[in-house]
């Protein structure tokens, strides 16, 4: 199994660096829409600090869901997704070699971006630094359930606007923890309960969702 | 191990949408053999290849892997099947090369590059080996796909949907030789055409007598 996790990831990343400007839209993405909240809020540094780790969380989860609409799309049109369902390796290793894929392409950049943007929001150093870990524990999660929510909507002609309304939901606790992890530390308490709970749903978005996404695809695909 | 099958279905029946394609088809490939589908456009010829490689569920009936149920032959079956759709399954971005070292790398074989190129090589796609797959012309793209069935010599199920399409009169005479010698080392072929095809020992099957009304 690690094996096919291994090749399907080398492969899409190997695409992913031939499409380069198609792979770093979801960053361009995510770093203009934050950098407008301080023009369009006005430059009250407090305001602005208020305000930081919400507005990064939520670009970033917008971004997340830009990229991962086309997750299975291009495989399902060249017929590769077939094949991959053909194999004799578990579709789960597909999955997962896929999603590891997809975040070290979209999502890991977004979290080397976010100090770059604590900045522009006039935050402390220390919580600049826990607001890139919570993504760091956060976005793996979005590319877990934006991959189900691809799969569920392979095919279908306005796939890429119902995949954000299907997982933006589902990721409402992961932007809550993720905020609140950030918030308390500038209240000045500890931020770790709201990263271990982050921490405990990555683990189970990481246990379930690819099963999950794997039945979908073989659903979108019958 | 054996992956030689044979594939066989029984009674089985194929709806898309709320038509029904047909009913009551019993077919067996066994190994050694090459059959020919035949049923005109929109009879569910498709269909039916993708009902045999696994990929969509019989609306009645069962595919049998070896005597037992296809689900329950599982990695087996999957093993023992070579599916080639309409579509080549070969990405644009990568060269022909990587594409096709992907498919051997999913069937699980290893040294899946080497495979790769000397499977490519035999296609007559040497010089063509590192150019990036959108650079390729329709027929090239159509023996970059029909590579993988030389990734290895095992007597595996081959199921090919329109394998001739695009290529010129020397590929064909090529794939025709391939499947001749795949059938003689105990693989089963089972193919669908629009163009005459000759191969040594080839039965027809016709789709026609199992359509049900419409």
């Amino acid at each position: 199994m690690s094996n096919v996790i291994l090749s399907v990831m080398r492969r899409d990343l190997l695409i992913a660096r031939r499409r380069q400007v198609e792979a770093l839209l979801p960053l361009g993405f995510f770093v203009v829409s934050a950098g407008l909240f301080p023009i369009g809020v006005g430059p009250e540094a407090h305001v602005l600090r208020q305000i930081a780790p919400g507005v990064v969380w939520v670009c970033a989860l917008l971004a997340a869901m830009l990229s991962v609409t086309q997750m299975f799309a291009s495989d399902h049109q060249d017929g590769s997704l077939e094949q991959m369902l053909l194999a004799p390796q578990p579709l789960v290793g597909v999955v997962l070699g896929k999603v590891l894929a997809h975040w070290l392409s979209s999502g890991l950049p977004l979290v080397v971006a976010a100090p770059l943007l604590g900045v522009l929001f006039d935050m402390h150093a220390g919580s600049i630094a826990w607001l890139a870990f919570s993504l760091l524990l956060g976005t793996p999660i979005l590319s877990l359930l934006g991959a189900v929510g691809a799969a569920l909507t392979l095919g279908l002609r306005s796939g890429a606007a119902l995949v954000f309304l299907l997982v933006l939901p589902l990721t409402i606790p992961a932007l809550i923890f993720g905020t609140g992890a950030v918030l308390a530390v500038d209240g000045g308490q500890s931020p770790q309960a709201h990263l271990s709970l982050l921490g405990a749903l990555l683990i189970v978005t990481a246990l379930g969702a690819p099963w999950a996404t794997a039945s979908a695809l073989r659903i979108s695909m019958d | 191990m054996s992956v030689s099958g044979p594939l066989a279905t029984r009674a089985l029946a194929c709806r898309r949408g709320r038509r029904l394609l047909f009913r009551g088809l019993d077919l067996q490939l066994d190994p050694g053999s090459v059959t020919w589908l035949r049923g005109t456009n929109g009879s569910g010829k498709t269909s039916l290849l993708r009902i045999l490689a696994g990929l969509s569920q019989p609306a009645e009936g069962e595919v049998l892997w070896g005597g037992q149920p296809w689900r329950r032959a599982g990695a087996l079956a999957r093993q023992g099947t070579i599916y080639i759709s309409h579509a080549n399954a070969l990405k644009d971005d990568l060269t022909l090369s990587e594409a096709v070292a992907f498919g051997g790398a999913l069937s699980g074989l290893d040294g899946a590059r080497a495979r790769a190129d000397a499977a490519l090589d035999a296609m007559g796609l040497r010089t063509r080996r590192d150019a990036a797959v959108r650079t390729l012309s329709q027929g090239q793209r159509r023996r970059g796909a029909l590579a993988r069935l030389r990734l290895d010599d095992a007597p595996r199920t081959w199921i090919l949907d329109e394998p001739f399409d695009a290529l010129d009169a020397a590929s064909v005479e090529a794939l025709s030789h391939l499947i001749e010698t795949h059938a003689q080392r105990g693989g089963a072929v089972l193919l669908t055409s629009h163009q005459a095809v000759t191969v040594a020992g080839m039965r027809e099957f016709d789709l026609e007598p199992y359509r049900a009304a419409p």
